[in-house]
């Protein structure tokens, strides 16, 4: 198999040694069928053990890899060197603070995630020896997509609302929340929507699209979000026309 | 040192870590519960498994269906009260995830769907498409979000257990952020940190697969059981090592050689009927087909690539569209990572490690030998997988006993968990700190962690691999031992105090040399073929003398002491293994 | 000690860091040219409603150089939205017939088709009621 030597340049940020953040430039002789991870776990085993960053899976399943390669937010184990010119740049994913080279703080993201509640809140609530619920295939398909988040960020790096305003709840956490929301066995659209059908929630999202456009396992946030749109909007309507209905909406916990 | 007081910690939030917080937490909401990992949550390697959790669920199927096949896949070295209890809640735990959202995959009926899997006998997995790990971790992840009890502590890597007269007190942990070394004062601690793939060069394993927690319980005492019994995954992809899922047999691939044949006829696994059928050759358990790869190799039949020896998973039968709808993550695997598209040809596969069925020796009630310490999931060894597990138990087996330690803990806990002297466990915790910043200040020899982690990986393949002998086993121990001493001159580059990977892969390969010699050692006192564990100097199974499970218990500064522990068999006597046709 | 680092992001220029951030910004500034095209509009019923002199001259301001040089850019622009805005109709208003998802690109079809359809019937109308 043959080789390549690739220049990979990578941003580097220890705040324990004082240093300005600044790049670092590396010559990986990297296979022909690698990812651009393998390039940096070489780095790291070779080259430079000081290298900081988060990896597990190598196989674009556990989300943990997410970075910026040549201006692209892609996941680093599935980001094929083939695929790129002999210079590669590096970068931790935008809009989050970096604590480390390519280590970004996520605890933001933690945060809304949990704010969406998302976690069943059963329209129907059965023993375990009631046995499973039903759900059919048809149900099922409407929102398999949106459970297939891996949580990696990238559409909160590529998200330029996100960008310029970090209250906005972001793609992941909303696509999420809508994923509960269709779910058949769920109810609790009206717990989320103080989070969801807020400003900073669906309404700060202006369709720029490049969430779906990086999502690496075709969740398609944006589609999730504008989804929710259309869902709140008729809600809305609808308790103006009929303010009786959800009133005996659930607080959105369990007992 | 900073101090956390906390009731229950548990250490490691995958499937089993997360299943025990929840548990916990229903059990008693006015627990404190500190869910500590090196990872978030979502990263746990559970979200790798792909094809399926077993639980009896057809009119057709019964109990005692799952417990014999469990208890003959292992090769009759499985406790048998563990796997009965294992069984019986199995279904109960699957529907509970399902009340918690996990997209189970259904039937026409709208009812769970279930699909073979190796060595089952009737289908019992039930699946999420091709991504159940996944599906299972998440539905945990998001569910454990509702608890206000449970206290997450993300990017902590745990170091020592702190235990003073035979009672766990607790754990010290980095604090990754800030590289400060926290202790955990707890009432009880449940280990839930799975297994240690990573000690083999060519494994399914993620990064994170160290064995940090059976090391942290050997060296607190805990002996760690059954070591050398250690899963080959007949198919996953060459280099990368990534699984290509058992489903992708169960819906009706097949493993051909060079030439073509379907070469697990020729080892006692056929006939080779053609697809469908339950008992296919290729639903073999997993010691058996990796087995016959190796024979496969040392007759010349498999195929070579840049990579090694491979032989080849066709699926082009199944067609496009059953490939789309049931195994698309295997298509997309294939393509990305082996330019293959299975629709069009077949998959380059080989044996690499996956499973560990050894691990700290629990009881049936997930507590160990030290007061206050329960251990769950892949890093326990209950054993309910003995010398071999069969796929899909695995899953299972996270949420039955990450419940069960859950729920002991937190009654532990109520009933009064004595704390031993504060002065004694403060200082059993600073020696804990000490030994973290021993190492981040050692002037070494530049002994390479790099280096030092692929010869151990190297040493363990050649020596330990699918088949061994008394010289490779020997020679292994040998090699463990002076890596072990190479492990003493290491010295980090990395000096910093904020995210410093470099101190914490130092630990982990601290972690894997000691499990990787507990395997070794294992591997070379059991002097009989069992399940996974195959030697070319014993190739019979020897229940007269080794109807037993092997005890590894730490010696400092020598190697682990080996003892031995009875097998609980209840109703079922060890018989021959039978699989395929003559079965009918 | 843990001290993060935040990157400064551009609160004017963050759009030409990407091509897909500068397509987005010209499928927004398509709305200030269709909102000038209303003005214009308006202004014209204005002038309408000022006499035949005041429209004629209104008219011969729109049809010199300037008025269908900005009349053929907001053309491009309210083309381009559009195109944007078909595209993504799936996204929004996924539709399901007989159990089974209508695929995207047929629904894009079928809004261009419906968008032809009331293109024609404008110009007949135009043409047919006579400048």
């Amino acid at each position: 198999m043959s080789e390549r030597v690739v220049e990979l340049e990578i941003l580097r940020y220890d705040p324990d040694q004082g240093e300005a953040p600044h790049f670092q430039t590396y010559s990986v002789p990297c296979r022909e069928d690698w990812v651009v991870l393998d390039a940096i776990n070489y780095i790291k085993d070779e080259l430079d053990r000081t290298l900081s960053y988060r990896w597990s899976c190598h196989m674009a399943v556990c989300g943990s890899c997410g970075m910026v390669i040549n201006g692209e937010p892609a996941l680093a184990c599935h980001a094929f060197v083939r695929d790129y010119p002999d210079k590669i740049r590096v970068e931790p994913l935008h809009n989050f603070p970096v604590e480390r080279d390519l280590v970004v703080n996520m605890d933001d993201f933690i945060g809304k995630l949990t704010s969406v509640k998302p976690w069943l809140i059963a329209k129907d609530p059965k023993t375990i020896d009631e046995g499973a619920y039903r759900q059919s295939k048809a149900e099922l398909s409407v929102f398999k997509q949106y459970t297939a988040c891996i949580n990696c960020l990238l559409c909160y790096s590529a998200c330029p609302q996100y960008a310029l305003n970090d209250a906005f709840v972001g793609p992941a956490a909303l696509a999420l929340a809508h994923r509960y929301n269709q779910d058949s066995r769920d109810v609790g659209r009206s717990a989320r929507q103080d989070v969801v059908a807020s400003n900073p929630g669906i309404w700060e999202c202006s369709f720029v699209g490049a969430c779906s456009e990086v999502c690496p396992k075709s969740v398609d946030p944006a589609a999730a979000i504008q989804q929710s749109k259309i869902a709140s909007t008729g809600d809305y309507f609808l308790d103006f026309l009929m303010p009786w209905r959800n009133k005996s909406a659930q607080s959105g916990n369990d007992e | 040192m900073e101090t956390i007081d906390t009731d229950i910690a548990i250490i490691g939030a995958g499937g089993a870590g997360l299943r025990a917080a929840i548990a916990a937490s229903e059990a008693n909401p006015g627990l404190n519960i500190a869910l500590i990992s090196k990872v978030y949550p979502m990263r746990s390697h559970t979200v790798a498994a792909e094809g399926g959790a077993a639980g009896v669920i057809k009119d057709e199927d019964s109990f005692d269906n799952h417990f014999n096949d469990t208890v003959s896949g292992g090769d009759w070295l499985c406790d048998q009260d563990a796997v009965e209890l294992f069984i019986h809640e199995a279904p109960r735990e699957l529907t509970q995830i399902e009340h918690w959202g996990c997209p189970w995959s259904r039937d026409e009926e709208g009812r769970v769907a279930v699909r073979p899997f190796g060595g089952m006998k009737v289908e019992r997995t039930w699946y999420a498409a091709d991504k159940t790990g996944f599906h299972l971790l998440h539905t945990l992840f998001q569910t454990s979000l509702k608890y206000p009890g449970i206290r997450r502590y993300d990017e902590y890597y745990s170091t020592d257990l702190v235990v003073v007269d035979g009672r766990c007190q607790g754990l010290t942990a980095i604090e990754m952020r800030t590289g400060q070394v926290r202790f955990f004062r707890a009432k009880a601690v449940i280990i839930a940190t799975g297994g240690a793939g990573k000690v083999f060069p060519f494994t399914t394993n993620g990064a994170i697969k160290t064995g940090d927690g059976m090391a942290m319980a050997y060296r607190a005492g805990v002996p760690l059981k059954d070591m050398e019994f250690v899963q080959y995954h007949p198919t996953g992809l060459p280099g990368t090592g990534i699984l290509i899922t058992e489903g992708s047999r169960g819906e009706g691939g097949i493993l051909v050689n060079k030439d073509g044949y379907r070469y697990l006829q020729d080892y006692n696994l056929g006939p080779p009927d053609p697809w469908p059928r339950k008992k296919a050759m290729e639903l073999g358990p997993r010691d058996r087909l990796s087995q016959a790869f190796w024979h496969e190799q040392q007759k010349g039949r498999t195929i070579e690539t840049d990579y090694g020896d491979v032989v080849h998973l066709d699926l082009r039968h199944l067609g496009a569209a059953k490939i789309n709808e049931r195994l698309p993550m295997v298509r997309e695997l294939a393509m990305s990572y082996v330019g293959v598209d299975p629709i069009e040809a077949p998959i380059p596969v080989r044996p690499v490690v996956h499973y560990t069925m050894g691990g700290i020796d629990t009881d049936i009630t997930t507590a160990t030998n030290v007061a206050g310490l329960y251990a769950a999931g892949e890093c326990a060894c209950v054993s309910i997988n003995g010398a071999n597990r069969l796929g899909s138990n695995s899953l299972t087996e996270l949420l039955v006993f990450g419940s069960l330690a859950g729920r002991n803990a937190a009654s532990y806990v109520q009933n009064g968990a004595q704390a031993a002297n504060e002065t004694v466990v403060n200082e059993a915790a600073k020696a804990a700190q000490q030994r973290v910043l021993e190492l981040f200040r050692r002037k070494g020899s530049g002994e390479s962690i790099a280096h030092l982690r692929r010869d151990m990986n190297t040493t363990m393949e050649a020596g330990a691999g699918i088949y061994r002998s008394e010289d490779s086993l020997q020679s292994c121990v040998t090699q463990m031992q002076a890596l072990r001493q190479r492990y003493a001159y290491v010295e980090l580059t990395d000096k910093s105090n904020v995210f410093n990977t470099d101190l914490i892969e130092a630990l982990e390969l601290g972690s894997m040399l000691d499990v990787a010699l507990t395997m070794a050692c294992s591997a070379l006192e059991r002097k009989e073929s069992r399940g996974s564990h195959q030697r070319l100097d014993f190739t019979e199974r020897d229940d007269a003398n080794y109807l037993r499970h092997t005890l590894a218990s730490f010696a400092a500064d020598q190697l682990p002491t080996i003892g031995y522990s009875d097998v609980t068999i209840t109703r079922s006597q060890p018989a021959e293994r039978v699989y395929g046709g003559s079965q009918e | 000690m843990s001290r993060p680092y935040i990157r400064p992001v551009s609160r004017t220029g963050w759009w030409l860091a990407q091509p897909r951030y500068v397509r987005y910004m010209l499928r927004e500034i398509s709305s200030l040219f269709i909102g000038g095209y209303m003005l214009i509009m308006i202004t014209g019923l204005y002038r309408l409603s000022q006499g035949p002199q005041e429209y004629a001259a209104f008219l011969t301001a729109l049809l010199g150089p300037a008025g269908v040089a900005y009349a053929l850019v907001t053309l491009v622009f309210a083309a381009y939205h559009t195109y944007t805005w078909f595209i993504v109709t799936p996204k929004a208003m996924p539709l399901v017939i007989a159990g089974k998802r209508v695929p995207g690109p047929l629904i894009v079809a079928a809004h261009w088709l419906g968008f032809a359809v009331v293109s024609v019937a404008l110009w007949l109308l135009m043409t047919a009621g006579g400048a």
